[in-house]
């Protein structure tokens, strides 16, 4: 055991070369290197935040949600007064968020789908005018749309003095302060309507296991859309009249310079929402079209060979292929909606950025708690969204053997 | 007529055009447009559509449109239409921002040596492609240099970058920068060690997972916070930063799309010829990835030149930025209408043509791999 120093050296470096041949401890090495890397990074920048915070004499804290919000919002769902706090306007923001980016989602599918069987179609003229459509709305960027949109209705719709000769059958009015319509109120009767409504449903669910079983014992098909249609909407319509009509309709009245009563839908969220669904639509409609497309034409000739009609076809054999290939540019549309609906700022629509992350912000000056609260907000919306949507995916998965 | 049919040997008749009906024109319309009954209907209501949109807007645009004003009211008093006097006052505006009007030239010569430094990058043809590559790598300094001025140029604050050339600035600095950060961001997501995975993960997801909008308010109101005490960073370099991050988020994943088209026999191969992790990259798998993944990159490049246009939202003046602030002006107040469309047009045209440009691309491409 009489080695050399030398030797030492080299058993030494042979040793330390051998860690890093040997493919486990080189990964071991490397990533306790990364993480080391990326939480001094973290810590830099955090204790840099504390002193450039503590230099300007500000403390973090998340007390300011319980204080007053003292500023008006100009669509709220909850009741809320400039006296309610932070918090409460914050959640109103987020209700506004849900709000544009629900129907926003549920206007750009309706026209997607649309635009999309248009631009499949033989017809020349539509093929063209959906393609026009698509290709100047995708191309044109989405704040831009919100901003036109804005304009047109602020600058060419009539101001509410001068807006009772353009209506719909003097209920519905369009004006540049918003769409007024009627607002029903519910009396106590209405709850017969929507037991019925329930019950509609539930036996349409039921019908269709029944009508399943049946056409799968004997072949027989029941028309189960059509029945299913009467029992939720024949049903609830015949309560409705028996029960006597128990909606009280509120409608707008011309006042001197605004109307009365009614429910207004606000031009910033008109302007929002339509640009919005318009843009988004134009990427649903190039999805539908590839999705359509992907699915062979030896599916429609199969199924016909197999003496299937043809809307059978498409409900039966197409669309379910095509939407396996639809579904998940679907959700990042979605998406994509729901984060642009962000843009709401520029026009005034009170969102979530605009409310928490916008007065609330330039009001106690908590940068740092405000962009906390919008960013964790947002990514919980996406994250909700994707994992629907990948539950969805899994759900129509092509099941293979 | 007999006469005539007995002057041919059978056989010999010319061929006849089809009838009238089953040929040109009539025969397309009959195809295309009338070809049943709710084709036809169809067909009657989009000429109807067209009709009820077209000419108002070819009016207002083209016939009764304002070419030479000086005030909007001069514009009303001529005609209803468009006013486009206001647009082509203020086109210096729209298109330099509040750039020195004596330093435009350094503006135009940096974007035509950006579009010299986008071919080799672009097209795979060209020769002494190799030293087009290293000047396109130099560009971004270059142009930092021409637009920012010293050296011997005229120092121009970043304040007075505005119009489509900020624009221009915060999409191509972006994508540029993104591209080294997404490509190594997607190979960590594609890596067998779980903690750089993860990390890659979490941070694409977050990037994606936001708006664009929240990330510029954080370079607007507390990036300054991160720094080191006494440092600070101006707006423009603050946004730059945060595009940046954002743009890498999208490469990263457009990249991994190309990563996961290589087959795995690649890397086996290479790892047979006993290449390292980072030769087999740089040597086999990258250059493959990276060429497919171009349409991607280019796609995302469009998203996010038209996601420039947020910066007006933290007061930057952008081309966007630059029309409402003259839309305030009380000379030309209210002509919203003619400032948005043109600059939707504008928009329309960049974007338009790069993703004909991304389309011919994803053609090329799919040929050379379909046997």
């Amino acid at each position: 055991m009489n080695t050399t120093a030398a030797e030492h050296g080299l058993d030494d470096r042979s040793s330390l070369a051998k860690l890093w041949t040997n493919r486990e401890a080189r990964s071991v090495i490397l990533q306790m290197i990364t993480i080391t890397l990326v939480i001094g990074f973290i810590a830099y920048i955090i204790s840099n935040a504390i002193t450039n915070l503590a230099e300007v004499g500000k403390t973090f804290s998340y007390d300011f949600l319980g204080e007053p919000a003292s500023y008006d919002i100009n669509q709220t769902l909850i009741d809320y007064t400039s006296r309610d706090t932070h918090l409460r306007a914050g959640i109103v923001g987020l209700l506004n968020t849900l709000l544009v980016a629900i129907c926003g989602i549920i206007l750009s599918t309706i026209l997607g789908f649309i635009l999309g069987v248009m631009r499949l179609s033989p017809n020349f003229l539509l093929n063209r005018i959906s393609y026009v459509f698509i290709e100047f709305t995708r191309n044109v960027p989405v704040l831009l749309h919100i901003l036109l949109i804005h304009g047109l209705i602020v600058h060419s719709l009539p101001h509410p003095r001068v807006a009772k000769d353009e209506n719909v059958l003097n209920l519905i009015f369009f004006t540049n302060r918003g769409i007024y319509a009627p607002k029903p109120s519910f009396e106590p009767l209405f709850w017969a309507t929507a037991i019925a409504f329930i019950a509609g449903l539930g036996f349409t669910l039921w019908f269709r296991a029944y009508a399943k079983k049946i056409q799968d014992a004997t072949g027989k098909i029941y028309p189960v859309f059509w029945i299913g249609v009467c029992a939720m909407l024949l049903l609830p319509v015949i309560v409705y009249l028996v029960t006597g009509l128990p909606i009280q309709w509120d409608v707008p009245e011309p006042g001197r310079f605004n109307f009365r009563g009614g429910m207004v839908v606000i031009p910033e969220f008109l302007a929002l929402w339509l640009a919005l669904s318009l843009y988004t639509a134009a990427f649903i409609g190039e999805i539908v079209r590839s999705g359509i497309n992907a699915v062979s034409h030896g599916q429609w000739e199969a199924a016909s060979a197999l003496g299937i009609r043809r809307n059978r076809t498409l409900s039966l054999v197409i669309i379910p292929q095509a939407l396996r290939v639809i579904v998940p540019p679907l959700t990042s549309q979605y998406l994509n909606l729901t984060k642009n609906s962000s843009l709401a700022i520029a026009i005034g629509y009170m969102d979530l950025v605009a409310t928490i992350g916008g007065i609330s912000l330039m009001q106690t000056g908590k940068e740092m708690e405000t962009m906390i609260i919008v960013i964790a907000v947002y990514l919980c919306i996406s994250l909700m969204i994707s994992a629907f949507m990948n539950w969805y995916n899994k759900r129509i998965k092509l099941v293979e053997r | 007529m007999s006469e005539a049919m007995q002057n041919y040997v059978p056989g010999t008749h010319p061929d006849m055009p089809p009838p009238v009906g089953q040929r040109g024109v009539a025969l397309w319309m009959r195809k295309n447009l009338f070809s049943s009954w709710i084709n036809t209907f169809f067909t009657l209501l989009a000429i109807y559509f067209l009709y009820l949109i077209i000419p108002p807007i070819l009016n207002w645009a083209v016939f009764d449109a304002v070419l030479e004003a000086s005030s909007r009211q001069e514009c009303r008093a001529i005609s209803s239409g468009a006013c486009w006097a206001f647009i082509s006052e203020r086109l210096n505006n729209l298109v330099y921002g509040r750039y020195p009007n004596t330093e435009y030239w350094r503006v135009n010569l940096a974007f035509v040596m950006m579009l010299i430094a986008l071919v080799p990058v672009l097209f795979d043809n060209v020769p002494g492609r190799k030293y087009g590559l290293i000047y396109s790598c130099a560009y971004p300094f270059i142009a930092a240099w021409l637009l920012l001025g010293g050296f011997g140029l005229m120092p121009v604050d970043t304040d007075e970058f505005g119009g489509m050339m900020l624009n221009t600035v915060v999409g191509v600095t972006g994508i540029a920068f993104s591209l080294p950060i997404g490509i190594l961001l997607a190979l960590g997501r594609q890596s067998h060690l779980p903690i750089v995975k993860s990390l890659s993960v979490c941070f694409i997801e977050f990037i994606r997972g936001v708006p664009l909008i929240t990330l510029l308010f954080v370079a607007s109101t507390m990036l300054n916070y991160f720094l080191p005490p006494g440092v600070q960073f101006d707006l423009l370099l603050r946004v730059l930063i945060m595009v940046t991050l954002f743009a890498s988020g999208y490469i990263a994943e457009v990249v991994r799309g190309g990563l996961q088209a290589i087959p795995k026999g690649q890397k086996e191969a290479a790892d047979s010829m006993g290449l390292k992790y980072w030769q087999a990259m740089r040597l086999i798998i990258l250059p493959q990835a990276l060429k497919i993944s171009i349409p991607g990159i280019v796609n995302t490049f469009i998203g996010l030149f038209k996601d420039t246009t947020l910066v007006l939202i933290i007061g930057l003046l952008d081309v966007l930025g630059m029309g409402r602030l003259s839309l305030s002006d009380s000379t030309w107040n209210g002509l919203s209408n003619e400032m948005y469309v043109s600059i939707a047009c504008f928009f329309f045209i960049a974007c338009f043509s790069m993703s004909r440009y991304s389309i011919y691309l994803e053609g090329k491409l799919d040929k050379g791999y379909k046997r």
